[in-house]
């Protein structure tokens, strides 16, 4: 009987063939855990009492969430992060280096087939190389690093296929925020997302994680994609070990198979306060905006970069905006920089944050809005207090969205500008 | 076990922000400090209104968003005694089994804020007191039951030394263990 990609990764790793509905402990190729989890998970590894990890190099630690150590208790907690991946010789992304999300797959932790935890909900983003990742708590993590497995609910599959293509000025964030608004926030929840079809095969790697970085806003326990030849030429160089995609059978048994026509979609606006809260921009363009972000795991990397500074080259932000740019890592901030991108964005207004969670979430102290505020950013959830204020708005878009937004200080058509 | 206390009603989509928001991450540590502002930004009053055994009784997709454990352990140390729900994100779920916070799936549109409910575990059900009704919980995977049972996941590994689960179609061999 036909499988999934995801009734085959965990298999693969069960040691079994294994159906949707199945409970079953698979061995893991990779964790990432960072400074935001509340217990840490290194603090729960040693009230387990565990000594050793079951493989130092199977593991990384990265200090995303507080790069900026806003006090002395987030400078304490990263402290101890360091010297627990000293005493422990697993990887360790020091603050500055970049986002978890950005790091994990730009230095070669998950290969396409793999099956990857960490301790963050976003981390279903590297399903956009074919890898089977899903976010968990700490308790699991601490459990994960000692016996190198975890146990999973083998999930249904729902299958996106979105044919057609994408017009111009609408990218693959307005994609999935539509996906999201259709399905709603819990429409996939205990389920496996696969994202298929030609608009998904048109888009770049970096255009691809923007989906499977949301998938957890539709409630699924991953994003998955094929593998083709982007992904294999992406991948290439940055894998040290050998790595076998997966495809779903021809004949794989799907929960739903539900179809799109990219060409329909235009530019769309996550409104406050829900991800699903998904409107056309027509229906919000004149908001005014206070502060436009170009922030987050989702739409930080150099392509989302790119499209930014070829909206704002040659021109300022509207003085009524605070304009914040967060690159994805510190690679992509310095290729950012060799091209001419990051002068183009700093002569247009923008503010640089330290490459990571900053502008994201509220726990970062960063570019906190004022009571009564509205926000258009490229982070991917716009929760009431996200970013620390719950008397302020946030409205979720493109990069394109946030470009010409902040040029207009308010909510404004990406389309008049491409 | 038998567990009683009043329902605090909520609705859906009750987000891991709400039950405990991101900014106090980097100031507060002490869970009682932190328990505090446990769902302050859905409900300011919460934390004063909850007596030691209450329940939070919330719609659909409860926990969503964050995978911070944080949340299931803030809402233990304000002194709930277990989360119903008409259904539940599945970080949380898990989340909240293994820091030995009962979830328990129900019908919670009959449940209304201030209620006296009865919520026994091992028969899986949940007496409505006030209304005088009665209703069936989904019963939990078998293995969350294990964890349950056990105390959570950190007593699990304390006694075993890895996963050792019975209700599972497949155990390889572990890469490591305590």
């Amino acid at each position: 009987m036909g499988k999934t990609i995801a009734e085959k990764i965990l298999g693969r790793h069960a040691g079994c063939e294994v159906t949707a509905g199945e409970i079953v402990v698979a061995n893991l190729d990779f964790m990432m855990s960072h400074d935001a989890n509340r217990p840490l998970t290194i603090q729960v590894f040693e009230e387990m009492g565990a000594k050793q990890l079951c493989d130092p190099k199977k593991f990384a630690l990265i200090i995303d969430h507080y790069p900026s150590a806003p006090t002395a208790v987030s400078a304490n907690i990263n402290k101890s992060l360091r010297e627990f991946a000293r005493r422990h010789g697993c990887y360790f992304y020091e603050v500055g280096e970049g986002s978890c999300h950005q790091l994990v797959p730009e230095r070669g932790h998950a290969l396409p087939g793999e099956l990857v935890i960490g301790t963050d909900s976003h981390t279903c983003t590297y399903g956009a190389i074919n890898v089977f990742s899903t976010g968990v708590g700490s308790s699991d993590m601490a459990a994960a690093l000692i016996s190198g497995q975890l146990w999973f609910k083998v999930p249904q599959t729902i299958r996106f296929v979105v044919n057609g293509h994408l017009r111009k000025g609408v990218y693959s964030k307005d994609l999935i925020l539509h996906l999201i608004g259709s399905i709603t926030a819990d429409g996939a929840t205990y389920r496996a997302a696969e994202y298929v079809g030609e608009a998904i095969a048109d888009l770049s790697v970096d255009a691809r994680f923007t989906i499977s970085n949301m998938a957890i806003e539709m409630g699924a326990k991953a994003g998955l994609m094929e593998a083709d030849d982007k992904t294999l030429a992406w991948v290439k160089g940055r894998a040290s070990r050998p790595f076998e995609p997966v495809f779903s059978d021809p004949d794989a048994r799907f929960e739903r198979v539900l179809e799109y026509d990219a060409s329909k979609i235009g530019p769309q606006i996550a409104k406050p306060h829900k991800v699903d809260n998904v409107v056309p921009i027509e229906e919000v363009v004149g908001t005014p905006v206070q502060q436009a972000n170009l922030v987050a795991c989702t739409n930080t990397r150099l392509e989302d970069l790119e499209i930014a500074a070829s909206i704002l080259a040659g021109k300022h932000v509207h003085s009524d905006v605070r304009f914040y740019v967060v690159p994805a890592s510190n690679r992509v901030q310095a290729e950012a920089f060799r091209r001419g991108i990051l002068q183009t964005l700093v002569d247009a207004g923008a503010m640089l944050g330290i490459p990571g969670c900053a502008g994201c979430s509220g726990g970062a102290n960063f570019a906190v809005p004022a009571d009564g505020e509205n926000v258009i950013t490229t982070a991917n959830r716009n929760f009431l207090g996200r970013i620390s204020n719950p008397e302020s708005f946030i409205y979720l878009g493109s990069p394109a969205t946030v470009a010409a937004s902040a040029l207009e200080g308010k909510i404004a058509d990406p389309r008049r500008y491409v | 076990m038998i567990l009683r206390g009043k329902a605090h009603k909520f609705g859906n989509d009750i987000n891991t922000d709400y039950i405990i928001a991101g900014k106090y991450k980097a100031r507060i540590l002490d869970w009682e400090e932190l328990a505090k502002h446990c769902m302050e930004d859905a409900d300011p009053a919460f934390s004063s209104k909850m007596s030691p055994g209450d329940f939070i009784v919330a719609g659909t997709n409860f926990g969503c968003g964050s995978s911070r454990e944080t949340a299931p352990r803030v809402i233990r140390a304000a002194g709930v005694s277990a989360v119903l729900a008409q259904g539940f994100a599945r970080i949380f779920f898990r989340n909240s089994i293994n820091v030995g916070l009962p979830a328990v799936e129900c019908d919670t549109t009959i449940i209304e804020d201030g209620d006296d409910l009865e919520v026994d575990l091992a028969a899986g059900t949940v007496r409505n007191l006030t209304k005088g009704t009665e209703t069936k919980v989904a019963p939990l995977p078998g293995v969350m039951m294990e964890l349950l049972n056990d105390g959570g996941l950190v007593e699990h590994i304390k006694k075993w030394g890895r996963f050792n689960l019975q209700g599972v179609t497949s155990r390889p061999t572990p890469q490591g263990r305590l």
